[in-house]
């Protein structure tokens, strides 16, 4: 019986960095066979990104890398080689889809624009992915999505007001730019099926961001207000705000919309005098008390671990949950619950945990069938097994330096 | 099927139950052509009392958040907590092929909706839960905000000033993650049920859309045993040694830049000390810095201290627009922290036509929005709508659509159904 959302799809995949090797993540983790295409004179700046196996930096030890390309075959070309080309052109005809994200003009230059692929293969399906999307002013500006979260506003609105904008840590428009480059190719896939019809999608990372930011936008386009940071001030919650707890930079963030999560935060303080005030009694009052609020909580929970506190207010039913480190995620018995973690076994990095997906899917679950591959792994399986080269083409590619 | 209004997702019809925690997923299955109906209680959904409102007037019909996330969907009220209700709410089942919804686990089958009760009435429905943490498992019943998702999926504790404590996005993001994770994991099942016939429960979890969004940030204490933290305007991560300032205040704003290693950044970190030394702003050692083999992993905080002086001095002397200017002419990473005003006059979205109007007769103009961040070249025509008012395609879809009499609509009315 069928187990898997994408047995039988065909995946080309020429990403690099995080947006669009996020997107084929999702195709790769539901059962698309998807050949990885690489240059190792022109490494993905993530393979040479930390954190590595044992602290060393290597080709095939990038721990950050191995999360992102698990599933997947990988070949590695040398694209200035005249005879990669047309091997390129043969995974094409394979092909269903082809992602890429390059700077735009990139694939133009190799000959694999979208025309020349659909010539190839006419109903492929092809993204291109790229900070500002292949056309306008920006197209070819240069840049990382650290750069691109401030451009989409996100950092002028993180932090505190009377401070400089705090950095989001990554990239945080790729977030948005790998959902909806994998929204796009399976609605475009949908529309294959019922029409025969494939098609090039043009995403912009910025824009993908800004979809995340509808609502404040549209504020200034109707009412004119410019959107500030103000720390974690809610306009109706309060308390809500992180709060210090026991040790060495731990945190609990607490949030109150109502009068029961009042009540239930006062009695699990042991209703100290201050809470029976007038000064906190509404949420009128609390909004104009806050400062004082928050101290008052603050003394509360630095008496106790985030857990503590997390677990005493759920059980008075109020929103609790504390500010997970890295190590306590990879302890949360949620996830644990959830498998969200995956154990590998890498040839180079060895035995690790790497993550899966955010979502269940009871009846086509994602699986793990192979670890990320080391640079040129799957050269021989991908043109004898899956082109079906023959021998001595295989033999003569390898001796003229098609694969580095 | 209509010509006029095909869009990629048109065959499939989509019930949206959600609130403010996952009208987002709906929203972007809408904007591809699905035809998608909110479903809200009497009185319309708790996300319309979410602000801003349209000329600053709270009211349902003028929520910002509600009309960002519900542009091109139909809207009928329904109360499901009554017998009633839901079954009109069954017969609406029988031709859906997506239910979404983001009650808390367990509500849908206590009314007696759950997956299972929605299999009888159509075999093959795709249920998509969104939850803070799951259908299922030790936190499933905890009660969430978005703040404290941002906090249990970990970003909380990599964002902030070290001083202060750990912040969210002040336009909060956990929710919104939480429901786009929902679309792909939507869009998967549906593919899968068109090739298998089979539908399924799709469970997703906001707490870990939340932990995707951190890259390799939980990998540093999977690999190295290191937790890392907030560093307010600098960016940790790529030198163990030191952060790097990438928030720097400029003539009027700030802007984003950070020095960095590889070909990539040789490239503009030249670019830089070039445009420096034209107006006599780049001291010696950064003109004689040899930017091809200049390691990140062993630079020291002492170096980038150096650097800040002079970059720091230059920045302040210049505008965001005239240092981005020169960026995009030199090819230098180097960007505007925007505003939303900023964001506004980009004529970047103008050329894409990012920007769509949509008219909004009952608030006496248009209404701009956002548009889809992909141009596809297969032109579709897809038939845009502004938001739905309360109750606004009741008669459309239970008059119309369901077969209902004017006597039994008065009727349920009356009886507050709908």
């Amino acid at each position: 019986m069928r187990t898997e959302v994408f047995s039988g799809l065909k995946v080309l995949d020429f990403s690099w960095a995080i947006a669009a090797p996020w997107t084929v993540k999702y195709l790769a983790d539901h059962g698309a066979t998807v050949i990885h295409v690489e240059s190792a004179s022109h490494v993905d700046i993530i393979r040479a990104g930390p954190p590595f196996k044992d602290g060393k930096p290597g080709i095939d030890s990038s721990v950050y890398w191995v999360n992102y390309h698990c599933n997947k075959y990988g070949l590695s070309l040398n694209l200035k080689h005249p005879r990669s080309l047309g091997l390129i052109k043969k995974l094409i005809s394979w092909a269903d889809v082809v992602v890429e994200n390059f700077a735009p003009g990139v694939m133009q230059r190799w000959g694999l624009s979208y025309e020349e692929v659909k010539k190839v293969k006419p109903d492929i399906i092809m993204l291109s992915s790229s900070q500002f999307g292949q056309i306008g002013p920006l197209a070819t500006m240069p840049g990382t999505g650290v750069q691109l979260t401030s451009y989409a506003g996100f950092n002028y609105l993180t932090g505190w007001e009377d401070r400089d904008p705090c950095v989001l840590y990554g990239g945080y428009t790729d977030c948005s730019a790998a959902r909806f480059g994998a929204v796009a190719i399976i609605a475009a896939l949908l529309h294959r099926r019922r029409t025969g019809k494939g098609m090039h999608i043009d995403l912009s990372q910025y824009e993908a961001g800004l979809n995340l930011l509808s609502p404040v936008l549209m504020d200034y386009q109707v009412n004119g207000r410019i959107a500030v940071r103000k720390g974690n001030y809610h306009p109706f919650a309060a308390p809500h705000g992180i709060y210090a707890c026991q040790g060495d930079d731990n945190w609990c963030a607490i949030a109150v919309f109502s009068e029961a999560q009042w009540k239930g935060l006062c009695s699990t303080m042991g209703n100290p005098e201050w809470s029976r005030g007038n000064k906190f009694s509404t949420l009128p009052e609390r909004k104009n008390n806050e400062d004082e609020l928050d101290r008052l909580i603050s003394e509360w929970t630095i008496t106790l671990t985030a857990e503590e506190v997390m677990y005493k207010l759920q059980e008075s039913g109020v929103p609790a949950g504390v500010v997970q480190k890295s190590e306590g995620l990879y302890n949360d018995p949620q996830l644990k619950h959830r498998g969200y973690f995956w154990e590998v076994d890498h040839p180079v990095i060895g035995r690790h945990l790497l993550e899966s997906q955010a979502f269940q899917l009871p009846k086509s679950p994602r699986k793990l069938k192979m670890p990320s591959p080391r640079m040129g792994e799957h050269n021989e399986y991908v043109c004898r097994e899956i082109l079906k080269l023959p021998d001595e083409e295989f033999v003569e590619l390898l001796n003229e330096g098609v694969f580095e | 099927m209509d010509k006029e209004t095909e869009g990629l997702l048109s065959p499939y019809r989509v019930l949206d139950l959600t609130d403010e925690r996952g009208l987002f997923c709906a929203k972007v299955l809408a904007d591809l052509g699905a035809d998608v109906t909110k479903v809200e209680p009497p009185g319309g959904c708790t996300a319309r009392k979410i602000g801003p409102f349209h000329k600053n007037i709270p009211h349902p019909e003028k929520s910002l958040f509600w009309l960002a996330y519900n542009a091109n969907k139909r809207g009928v009220t329904l109360n499901l907590e009554c017998e009633n209700g839901r079954e009109i709410f069954r017969k609406l089942v029988t031709t859906a092929d997506v239910v979404v919804e983001s009650f808390p686990p367990g509500y849908m089958k206590d009314l007696g909706l759950g997956y299972d009760d929605l299999c009888r009435i159509k075999s093959d429905i795709v249920l998509t839960s969104i939850s803070p943490f799951g259908q299922d498992g030790p936190y499933c019943h905890f009660q969430a905000s978005d703040l404290t998702c941002w906090s249990m999926g970990g970003f909380a504790y990599l964002t902030g000033d070290l001083d202060r404590p750990p912040v969210q996005i002040s336009f909060p993001q956990a929710y919104l993650n939480g429901a786009h994770e929902a679309a792909v994991a939507t869009l998967l099942a549906l593919y899968y049920r068109d090739v298998s016939g089979e539908g399924q429960h799709v469970d997703v979890s906001i707490q870990a859309s939340v932990i995707k969004d951190m890259m390799n940030a939980p990998l540093f204490w999977e690999a190295d045993g290191v937790n890392l933290g907030r560093a307010g305007p600098f960016r940790i991560g790529l030198s163990l040694s030191t952060g790097q300032r990438v928030i720097w205040k400029c003539k009027d704003g700030e802007i984003a830049f950070f020095i960095w290693g590889g070909k990539a950044g040789a490239r503009t970190n030249r670019a830089l000390v070039a445009y420096m030394d034209e107006e006599g702003m780049a001291p010696t050692f950064m003109k004689e810095m040899d930017w091809e083999n200049f390691d990140m992993a062993t630079a020291t905080e002492e170096l980038f201290n150096r650097f800040s002086e002079y970059l720091g001095r230059f920045f302040l002397a210049h505008t965001k627009e005239e240092l981005f200017r020169e960026a995009a002419k030199r090819k230098m990473t180097l960007y505007p922290v925007q505003t939303v005003a900023d964001i506004a006059a980009d004529q970047q979205l103008k050329e894409r036509d990012f920007w769509e109007d949509l008219e909004h007769p009952e608030l006496g103009q248009q209404v701009i929005y956002p548009h889809l961040p992909f141009i596809l070249s297969e032109k579709l025509a897809i038939k845009k709508r502004r938001p739905p008012l309360i109750g606004e395609h009741n008669e459309e879809v239970y008059l119309g659509e369901l077969g209902l009499s004017k006597e039994e609509m008065t009727k349920l009315n009356e009886l507050g159904i709908i």
